[in-house]
């Protein structure tokens, strides 16, 4: 019982904060309250006996990635949102058509699947065995993984970049 | 005991909620925000059926999307700010040519 009112309350922030996105017109607005999903979410992994990936979803989503965004909007100064007008038929067609979408994927989630439930706090998910699993079984995609990381820091570098100093290299070359 | 379908029926809805800013917001760096928040509506599901099979491996997959995502964030930011010195502005509805 006490876990379904845990649920539900970091679900309901959860959503409040996902709505809360949408609704904000400035950016630092929606990045906080992306912030506040990110931690919610944290809470369900550790509800969910995930307590490796819910410190990591607290470190690298909450922390490294969200900084990231926090510091990009400083940086370029965005302000308020410039609203534009969307399509009629969009909003006549999207609306009802998401809404037919999304309560027959509730339905078909909620009838098909109700009888199984996940247990509370059982805390298999540990460090232990997760770098266990991800040391022997995935070695391979871990180390591809790491290469992946090092072409990305290299691509931000360069990305980021001052224009002036890449045409100077150019007329150099 | 919480039902499996309830953590998908939220994950769900984050991933719904992703789309829509998606599609409805004009703000490049917003636009950004909601993939990342369609990610997590996706790792919640991976968690979900990893804590329901007993499968470790969903948990490390969920770990492979947190790197993948944070490598995206960053190369992604950094054409942000590309874009940013090009155009001077962050709507992506004046960002339409590819051709300054």
């Amino acid at each position: 019982m006490l876990h379904l009112i845990i649920f539900l309350v970091f679900g309901a922030i959860c959503v409040a904060g996902a709505v809360n996105l949408l609704v904000q017109r400035h950016p630092i607005n929606s990045a906080l309250s992306l912030i506040a999903v990110m931690v919610s979410l944290a809470v369900e992994y550790l509800l969910l006996g995930a307590e490796f990936v819910a410190a990591v979803q607290v470190i690298i989503y909450a922390g490294a990635i969200m900084v990231l965004f926090v510091f990009v909007i400083m940086l370029l100064n965005a302000g308020e949102e410039e609203r534009t007008r969307g399509s009629k038929v969009a909003i006549v067609i999207g609306i009802p058509g998401m809404l037919v979408g999304s309560s027959l994927v509730a339905w078909v989630l909620l009838a098909r699947s109700g009888a199984s439930s996940v247990e509370a706090g059982a805390l298999w998910g540990d460090p232990k065995s997760i770098s266990r699993l991800l040391f022997h079984d995935f070695l391979l995609p871990f180390e591809v993984t790491s290469v992946l990381v090092l072409i990305a820091i290299m691509g931000a570098v360069v990305l980021a970049a001052k224009p002036e100093q890449g045409q100077q290299t150019r007329e150099e070359a | 005991m919480v039902p499996l379908s309830y953590y998908l029926v939220l994950g769900g809805i984050l991933f719904a909620c992703g789309i829509t800013g998606f599609l409805i917001k004009r703000n490049l760096i917003t636009i950004f925000m909601s993939i990342e928040l369609m990610l997590n509506g996706v790792n919640l599901s991976f968690v979900a059926f990893a804590a329901q099979w007993r499968a470790l491996s969903g948990q490390v997959f969920v770990f492979f999307v947190m790197v993948v995502a944070a490598a995206e964030a960053a190369v992604g930011l950094a054409i942000i700010i590309a874009v940013y010195r090009n155009r001077e502005t962050l709507n992506v509805d004046r960002v339409n040519l590819l051709k300054l």
